[in-house]
């Protein structure tokens, strides 16, 4: 340096001596470009880089909530296919059940009637079968009495006389049937 | 300094060695500025240069922040490229903390003023690293001279050249040597070197290529075979040392600005060194 400076010395200019309009123009160049970069360029760039990294921010938000609301959906599914599946066994169990108990009822009330059917015609032959005793009884009287008159002739005319031989003889005739039936 | 020594020697053998006034590309305006020379001199070819700098610089980042699209162009990718290059690798990785963005204007302003400026020196017919010229490189180390002391005063007030000079944990009975050395260290080596860093490279790089140019003209004019022939070596020296001088141009803008960057961050925690 001490070497170059006196070489230059002797050559009339020492390059360590500063022009004073460069120093003026230098500091007024950097002022002003400072100033340029501030205002302009620098909140430019910022507000670029703060948008980017807000942007690229936000998009992973956003993928991780999709995501989120993806998996709760799938759950959800899984959790309902399980309920559909229980349900539709329950419903399953529940109709087999009911088709038992359904069948058991039929049955039950097949029963009921061909029993009621059963009973009806009894009482019908029972009511049937005394109608005819009753009829039967008046006709044998008639008949026999008709017959007896014919056979003993007008002795027999007198009504209560011949009414009491008849009840008599019907009663008779009656209790013989019945021990017959009941030896029967 | 031995590129300037050197030819000396060889004056007597007719070759007449360029001196710091002929690396002056003919200036703009007959009245151009000199060197070694106060208000005197004008309007020189250099402050055209940092005129134009500015302009360049200023005019490129404008249209580049201009769109400020979420997905950039290529200008836009470019200029954000460059100015995320400051903010982040320098200013971010250096300063840190969180006001470290309060910083960044200085540092991007202060790299690419440098840059550009220095890279005019390898442009043909430009042709010169307006940092050559003590001047501008006085002017910016200044710039941030003042930027950095007056940094630590706002932040620590007075006690900031206390904590500046005084290291901690040196034993008092050292304290003597200790705080003279700091002193010029801190405040007087420091931004002399930071200006001098700058100014001296691209004056060297600068003064090696005029030099080189300068010798292969007076060889190729000797008419003497073997000068003309071993120009040939010259001129393929000064290609190399004009890559090179390329790459300290890129260099010493980022050094410059690092430096910068240390120092801001130096004063702003005084405390904690």
């Amino acid at each position: 340096m001490l070497n170059a400076a006196i070489m230059a010395a002797e050559e009339g200019s020492s390059p360590l001596i500063p022009n004073l309009w460069e120093l003026l123009v230098t500091v007024a160049g950097f002022a002003v470009l400072m100033f340029i970069v501030i205002k302009y360029v620098m909140p430019a760039f910022e507000k670029t880089f703060a948008a980017r990294t807000e942007a690229i921010e936000g998009g992973i938000a956003k993928a991780e909530a999709a995501q989120a609301e993806a998996n709760a959906a799938l759950e959800e599914y899984k959790q309902q296919l399980v309920e559909s599946r229980t349900e539709a066994n329950r419903i399953r169990e529940e109709a087999r059940a009911e088709g038992a108990q359904i069948l058991a009822e039929l049955k039950e009330k097949a029963a009921a009637e061909s029993a009621r059917i059963t009973e009806q015609a009894h009482v019908q032959i029972e009511a049937e079968r005394q109608a005819a005793v009753v009829s039967l009884r008046a006709e044998v009287g008639t008949l026999a009495t008709d017959l007896a008159s014919r056979i003993v002739g007008e002795s027999l005319a007198d009504d209560a006389r011949s009414g009491r031989v008849i009840d008599r003889f019907l009663a008779d005739l009656e209790t013989s049937s019945q021990s017959a039936g009941a030896a029967k | 300094m031995i590129a300037l020594a050197l030819p000396a020697a060889t004056t007597e053998e007719g070759f007449v060695p360029p001196t710091i006034d002929d690396t002056h590309y003919r200036d703009i305006f007959p009245w151009g500025g000199e060197y070694g020379v106060w208000f005197e001199g004008g309007f020189g070819k250099q402050m055209l240069m940092i005129i134009f700098s500015v302009i360049l610089i200023a005019t490129f980042f404008l249209m580049a922040s201009r769109r400020n699209a979420l997905v950039p162009g290529k200008m836009q990718f470019l200029g954000e490229s460059a100015y995320g290059f400051v903010r982040n690798s320098i200013g971010k990785d250096i300063i840190g903390g969180r006001d470290f963005l309060r910083y960044v204007p200085w540092l991007f302003t202060a790299f690419f003023f440098v840059l550009v400026n220095n890279i005019f020196g390898a442009i043909p017919f430009l042709q010169l690293p307006s940092f050559s010229h003590p001047g501008s490189a006085y002017a910016i180390a200044a710039i941030f001279y003042l930027l950095w002391v007056g940094i630590g005063l706002k932040k620590h007030g007075l006690k900031y050249f206390k904590l500046a000079v005084v290291p901690s944990g040196v034993p008092w009975y050292i304290l003597p040597i200790v705080v003279p050395i700091e002193i010029i260290s801190n405040f007087i080596v420091r931004p002399v070197t930071h200006s001098l860093r700058l100014f001296a490279t691209m004056l060297a790089g600068h003064l090696i290529v005029t030099l080189a140019g300068t010798a292969i003209e007076y060889m190729v004019s000797t008419g003497s075979i073997l000068l003309q022939g071993t120009s040939v070596l010259v001129l393929g020296g000064a290609i190399a040392m004009y890559m090179l001088e390329a790459l300290i141009m890129v260099l010493q803008a980022y050094v410059f600005t690092l430096l910068a960057a240390i120092y801001i961050e130096g004063a702003l925690h005084a405390d904690a060194h």
